[in-house]
């Protein structure tokens, strides 16, 4: 998860699949999300780099769609169904994720674990 | 004033605690019962007690007996006094008398009478100038108009102008009397003599001696005298006092027994004017010299010092050998002073503790004991004035009649703050007076004692205004320089004057565009989906 300006990020990422779930007239997926290009990301307690102003997800609900997919708190979501979520304000990525006519959202969401998972198993 | 070689054969702290205890005892002998009674004023009320006399004159004589028990080995020669020793304040006394009798004023005097004569020729010349012709050849004069009159008017009033000017620049009531001449007010003095000379010298070769018809050439001849004199005159105000008022230099000055420590911004002045205006502020700036707060250091002092006793052993040798035994020895004192486990600090962080303690409770039990006492009297209405006639107390009074009550414990504060010698019982009842008739408070009437004052609070005799010597390395007429360093002695203490230049300071300018002031939030916003 390192960013050097100019360059390509690069990221080990896992593909995490949310069905909404319905509840009356609103559709949810059961975390909550911070950051964006807009906010202040040196209050963010997730992020390894403080000048990262990617969006977390700083809350997963207790039996939530998206435990059940396998999002944990602390993940940095690289993309939302295509749309890249690393240069979004926070307002777009919200609308990203909840927008009324998918049932499903594909998010690519990468944390440290992650790398650190890879690199053990290369070395095997 | 050199007690030492004059007046004793035992030095100045013996000398002191010597002189008080004799003049103590003499005035105890002397006036044994006045002492009887006012010892009674502890107990009881004593209105017509002594005036001027210090508020514990002879208590404090004996409580010191009491406390200072080892001024038998602090004296230096016991034997050769006699009961006409004086003590440091007797001398003091005696010589600001002397002083304030024999005319060094000669000197004022002298400057004085200078000063009137040239004043008085300066003004009278051109009016001189102007009354010869008419007095030496009236006939050959013509006769001219209103040009003239004019003329006239203009040189009286320029005069009357000038007399006014002269008379509130230079006759003003000395402020001080100064170690060498004024060197501005000399130039001065010189360069208008010098000027009024030249006019009479022109004056008397080109007008006098051949008799010139043309009055009104000496008419505007005299008025041009006037003129340059009014310009004098503006010379004489910028170089005396315009010049030095942008401030150029910060003095700092701190006496030499306490530590006491001022700034003061001067501009260029000579340092004998400089002097002068240091003192002033002395005066009002300074808390007052109490030589009793500076005794518990001195005891310490010679505490370090007493504790080593060095013996030669070797006995004596040459001159190089008894120097260098002598470098030895300090060296070996040093050596064995800083190895010694010396626990002075100790004693003196307690000492210093307790007698905070002291101090705040005599304090508060001062300050309770005014407070009640001040609610005995009441200032009486107009109308009440005129039913009650009787029982009727004029301030003076109303201050006797409440002074006892307070006075125990005033005594005892005053005495633990070592303030006693500088507040006279007369005084203290004028004070309270004093207070009484303007309305003040207890608290406003316990602020003299509480804190120490600046030195012209309290009496004259405290004021020493005569005994001041300037010494300095530099001529005193000299101007004051960066790194000027200078001395003010009084007779217990000196001022230590150091000068810096205040420094140039370089402005710079940024400039910031109003609608340049924008803000945004720092968020961290958290949504849930």
């Amino acid at each position: 998860m390192s960013f050097i300006p100019g360059q390509p990020v690069t990221a080990v990422v896992q593909r995490i699949e949310i069905h909404k779930l319905r509840d009356g007239d609103n559709l949810i997926l059961g975390f909550s999300i911070g950051g964006g290009i807009d906010q202040d990301p040196s209050q963010n307690p997730f992020s390894e780099d403080k000048t990262d102003k990617g969006i977390y997800v700083t809350r997963v609900s207790k039996g939530g769609p998206a435990e059940v997919a396998g999002l944990r708190m602390g993940d940095k979501i690289m993309q939302v169904n295509g749309w890249d979520m690393t240069m979004v304000t926070h307002d777009q990525a919200r609308k990203k994720l909840t927008k009324k006519g998918e049932d499903v959202v594909r998010l690519l969401v990468t944390r440290k674990s992650l790398e650190n998972a890879v690199r053990q198993s290369m070395m095997h | 004033m050199d007690t030492e070689s004059t007046y004793s054969g035992y030095s100045f702290y013996s000398g002191r605690s010597r002189g008080s205890h004799r003049h103590g005892e003499r005035s105890r002998d002397r006036h044994k019962s006045r002492s009887k009674e006012s010892s009674r004023s502890e107990k009881s009320v004593t209105i017509n007690a002594p005036p001027a006399e210090p508020l514990l004159g002879d208590q404090s004589v004996r409580e010191e007996e009491v406390q200072d028990d080892n001024w038998g080995e602090t004296t230096t020669a016991v034997t050769g006094t006699s009961e006409h020793s004086l003590s440091q304040e007797d001398i003091v006394r005696i010589s600001k008398d002397l002083d304030d009798s024999v005319g060094l004023d000669c000197k004022r005097y002298l400057n004085v009478a200078l000063s009137v004569i040239l004043g008085l020729v300066v003004l009278l010349t051109p009016l001189a100038f102007l009354i010869l012709p008419h007095l030496l050849w009236p006939d050959r004069l013509k006769a001219c108009g209103t040009a003239c009159e004019g003329l006239f008017i203009s040189v009286a009033f320029k005069l009357l102008i000038l007399l006014l000017a002269v008379w509130a620049l230079f006759f003003r009531p000395p402020r001080a009397g100064l170690p060498r001449i004024f060197v501005f007010r000399a130039l001065l003095a010189t360069l208008v003599l010098l000027f009024v000379l030249s006019y009479w010298l022109f004056y008397g070769v080109r007008i006098l001696d051949s008799q010139d018809g043309d009055y009104q050439g000496i008419v505007q001849y005299a008025v041009s005298l006037v003129d340059a004199l009014l310009f004098i005159h503006y010379l004489a105000i910028v170089l005396l006092e315009l010049r030095q008022l942008q401030p150029f230099f910060s003095l700092c000055v701190t006496r030499s027994t306490d530590g006491a420590t001022q700034h003061y911004n001067l501009g260029q002045l000579s340092i004998q004017r400089a002097a002068v205006v240091i003192l002033e502020n002395y005066y009002k700036d300074f808390p007052v010299h109490n030589p009793a707060m500076l005794t518990a250091s001195k005891s310490r002092a010679a505490k370090h010092l007493a504790g080593l006793k060095v013996y030669n052993v070797d006995g004596p040798g040459g001159n190089n050998a008894a120097a260098g035994i002598a470098q030895s020895q300090s060296r070996a004192m040093i050596a064995a002073a800083a190895r010694r486990r010396d626990s002075s600090h100790n004693e003196l962080y307690y000492e210093e503790a307790e007698h905070e303690r002291r101090v705040r409770k005599r304090r508060a039990r001062l300050v309770v004991a005014v407070e009640e006492a001040f609610t005995h009297i009441r200032r009486m209405q107009e109308e009440e004035q005129k039913k009650a006639p009787g029982d009727v107390m004029d301030p003076r009074e109303a201050a006797q009649a409440i002074f006892p009550s307070m006075a125990r414990a005033l005594q005892k504060y005053l005495r633990t703050t070592r303030q006693q010698h500088l507040h006279s019982m007369e005084s203290i009842q004028q004070h309270l007076a004093f207070c009484i008739t303007n309305n003040m408070t207890p608290k406003a009437f316990l602020e003299s004692y509480l804190t120490t004052g600046p030195t012209l609070q309290y009496g004259k005799d405290r004021w020493l205004a005569r005994q001041w010597t300037l010494i300095s390395e530099a001529s005193v007429t000299s101007g004051l320089k960066d790194g000027t360093v200078f001395l003010l002695k009084c007779i217990d203490f000196s001022l230590v004057v150091t000068t810096k230049k205040i420094p140039y300071i370089q402005l710079a300018e940024e400039f910031i565009d109003p609608k340049s002031h924008k803000f945004v939030l720092r968020l961290q916003s958290e949504t849930s989906v």
